[in-house]
């Protein structure tokens, strides 16, 4: 026998006398200790103060207590300590895994020292926002037969002493912020049917607002409101109208508005002087516009709702008879600017479609056009009606059933989900913009099945001859409506919400490269990079505790950065190589 | 019995079916016909499947408790008809008069695998471009597929198609 023989004999010995003991001890074995009663809450969360609506509406300089920190959507922290002259020794302070792959997209909330992070997977994560100890994990299994489309979300609520959770499979849950155990669940709509969350819930007036994602399954989008302490529904308005209500003629006789799409994606921005929420609308289903003749709206809109009773005050649709998949995702943010002299009250938004939208405010909730202009390539509009804004659009380029067109921006638009920053400081806004790509799209007919896909569409993707950039961070004068400066990614498509702070810096992943940077808010100028282990494609924050600043941040690659970088492959191969996946929270400070 | 209990596994007895709602939640069982989805409900035959493709979807169908299973969109069933000279051994083990069947949901995030590209004889995912080929036992021909499409071992009863085992991997994919 060799020596290697006689060792697997004795191997395979040693495993028959094994399993006999453990068939053994199996029998034998006494039953595993049970914990005696609830863990110990943490010092921390026994300390954890409610969250008031004074808090929500003015937050305290240290705090993020919701997706774009205020309810102006301004993504811009005051926080002061780190500036353009020391950000270069930023260091880590401390990091966790999440044990997830997929799109990390969600800020790492924080409120009372306490971080509230959303990843994939329907988790969320309590955190030690100083130390970076776990306090509490929730997890809430996804079924398994569950078509999730875009496996993400972009974060909790917080408000009294819940933290709210849009789960992907189309449940709202209010969690104990102490324990991380459900206080209330409520089914929004059925998964079966295509629905489903990535949305951060909005929170005011003692609600607590989501909208359902599904666009591409063939969703009736909407809005709903529940009961911010019990979870009881309150109010729910779709963003497609049925026979009869305002805007239904705007569709066809038949019954394409039960399918018709404008999906609600990102959280909507609210103004508590007039109590009036602004939520995005998503493009038509089908992809086609031919498929459903009309204006069709309130797809790819803005659309103001009364937070008290859901009622439509107002709306702009940015483009009608959406055929390009350009979803209106991200509301536009709420900042008074000047135009021609005068001081408009205004909203802001940067569109997929690729346009910068200035838009006002008037009474009782109506929303008037101001200006647009794109901010890339863009060969799909003609003209704006000087008074209304309304596109003309070039046949050509407007896809349809059997009928190929060739259009810039692309599919996933000149920006798609990832938030811009606007600082009251510098009075620029910061977009993470995708210039130079574009792709063609044709439309064949498609049949509704519940659940199941409802494009109707094949798209390619291309890069613009002679493109030296494809991400772009830009940066826009609003008083002026000029762009100001501009930092281009030679080789990366751009996935980065962007990050204002009152110290003049900017921060921002969304690279391919995996870098997180740092740029001076006035100049562009990168000041500080950082390479984390995947993409980031979350929200950065910044918070202070103990009147130290921290910036935070998730890297997890996935969902459409992912998807865009597999077709950019196609085009360039070689040149987009795989970005690792695996989600990880990162937060630095200085020494 | 002793056996089991020597080694310390538990071995549940096949459950009797509890009600109506878990027949049909139930993946395909030996012994299922097939009934198109959308269609005419006569269980299917061979002679129903396109001949060259394009695939067609069904559930599967319980004639004991006349259920059909479509209480899971993973117990979608993919059915195609080709040439059999083309398959590999063990796809031509599972056909039946040239038909194969796969679960119809991609293994990568879940889509319906709803195209067939008729030159190359593959099936293709919308979703994010997976390739299978039908013929050598739905193995991945490109595309972020993780694995094959499940291939579901077909025979004949009374000239019907049915269901001879069960998926041969779990239908379905990964959530994350
Ligand atoms: S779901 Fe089929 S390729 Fe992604």
């Amino acid at each position: 026998m060799s020596r290697y023989a006689s060792a697997a004999a004795c191997l395979a010995g040693g495993l028959a006398l094994m399993l006999s003991a453990a068939a053994a001890a199996q029998k034998a074995l006494p039953p595993l200790p049970q914990p005696s009663g609830p863990a110990p809450v943490p010092a921390i969360l026994q300390n954890y103060k409610p969250v008031t609506a004074d808090e929500l509406k003015k937050p305290g300089d240290g705090d993020w207590p919701m997706y774009r920190r205020t309810y102006d959507g301004w993504g811009y922290s005051p926080l002061a300590e780190i500036t353009p002259a020391n950000v270069g020794q930023l260091k880590m302070a401390w990091t966790l895994e999440t044990g997830q792959v997929e799109g990390h997209e969600a800020p790492p909330i924080v409120v009372n020292g306490v971080m509230f992070v959303a990843t994939p997977g329907n988790q969320v994560l309590a955190i030690d926002a100083k130390s970076g100890d776990l306090l509490w994990r929730y997890k809430r299994p996804i079924p398994e037969d569950m078509l999730l489309l875009h496996p993400t979300s972009r974060g909790v609520g917080v408000y009294g002493d819940k933290v709210y959770f849009a789960a992907a499979d189309a449940v709202l849950v209010a969690l104990d912020a102490k324990t991380g155990k459900e206080v209330w669940k409520t089914k929004v709509e059925d998964y079966t049917h295509g629905y489903y969350m990535t949305l951060s819930p909005l929170i005011a007036d003692g609600k607590v607002m989501v909208g359902c994602s599904g666009g591409e399954l063939g969703i009736r989008g909407f809005v709903a409101a529940f009961d911010a302490e019990t979870g009881k529904p309150v109010w729910k308005t779709y963003t497609v109208p049925a026979p009869g209500e305002p805007g239904s003629d705007t569709w066809p006789k038949g019954d394409q508005w039960k399918t018709g799409g404008g999906s609600v994606w990102i959280m909507g921005n609210y103004d508590p002087a007039t109590n009036l929420a602004y939520w995005g609308t998503g493009n038509g289903g089908p992809w086609m516009g031919d498929q459903r003749p009309g204006d069709n709206l309130f797809t790819a809109s803005v659309l103001a709702l009364d937070v008290a009773t859901g009622a439509i005050k107002g709306y702009h649709q940015y483009h009608p008879n959406e055929s390009w998949d350009w979803d209106e995702v991200s509301p536009p943010i709420l900042v008074d600017y000047r135009h021609n002299g005068r001081v408009i009250h205004g909203l802001v938004d940067v569109a997929r479609d690729g346009y910068l939208w200035e838009l006002a405010r008037v009474d009782g909730g109506k929303i008037a056009f101001v200006a647009g202009e794109p901010f890339v390539k863009q060969n799909v509009f003609t003209s704006l009606d000087p008074k209304t804004g309304r596109p003309h659009v070039d046949p050509a380029r407007k896809p349809g059933t059997g009928k190929k067109a060739d259009f810039c921006p692309s599919l996933w638009g000149g920006k798609d989900w990832p938030p811009v920053a606007y600082s009251p400081k510098t009075r620029l806004l910061y977009i993470p913009a995708n210039d130079n790509l574009c792709g063609t799209s044709i439309g064949e007919k498609v049949s509704y099945s519940p659940g199941e896909r409802f494009v109707g569409a094949t798209t390619t993707l291309y890069i613009a001859p002679g493109a030296d950039h494809i991400g772009e961070l830009q940066a826009w004068n609003l008083d002026t409506g000029k762009k100001v400066w501009s930092h281009p990614f030679a080789n990366s498509q751009l996935w980065g919400p962007v990050l204002a702070t009152g110290g003049g810096l900017v921060f921002m992943g969304g690279t391919n490269d995996r870098y997180f940077r740092a740029f001076d808010a006035a100049t562009g100028k990168v000041l500080w990079q950082f390479r984390t282990g995947s993409g980031v494609i979350g929200v950065p924050v910044a918070f202070a505790f103990d009147g130290k600043e921290y910036i935070a941040v998730q890297s997890g690659w996935g969902v459409d950065s992912a998807r865009m970088q597999a077709r950019l492959n196609l085009v360039r191969p070689y040149q987009f190589p795989d970005v690792p996946q695996g989600g990880s929270i990162w937060v630095f400070a200085l020494e | 019995m002793t056996l089991a209990a020597g080694l310390g596994l538990v071995v549940a007895p096949r459950l009797v079916r509890a009600d109506e709602e878990d027949a049909k939640r139930e993946r395909p069982q030996p012994g299922d016909l097939l009934v198109k989805i959308g269609g005419d409900p006569a269980p299917l035959a061979a002679k129903d499947v396109p001949q060259g493709g394009p695939q067609i979807l069904a559930w599967p169908f319980d004639p004991a408790g006349k259920t059909v299973r479509d209480g899971s969109r993973l117990n979608k069933v993919l059915l195609l008809r080709l040439d059999p000279a083309g398959f590999d051994e063990a796809t031509k083990a599972r056909a039946v008069d040239g038909v194969v069947a796969y679960s119809a949901i991609c293994p990568h995030a879940g889509c319906e695998v709803s195209r067939w590209l008729a030159p190359v004889q593959h099936l293709e995912c919308p979703c994010h471009f997976s390739q299978y080929d039908p013929k050598a036992g739905g193995a991945v021909i490109g595309g972020p597929a993780p694995r094959p499409l499940p291939a579901l071992p077909l025979k004949t009863v009374d000239g019907r198609l049915a269901v001879a085992r069960p998926f041969t991997a779990r239908a379905g994919f990964q959530q994350s």
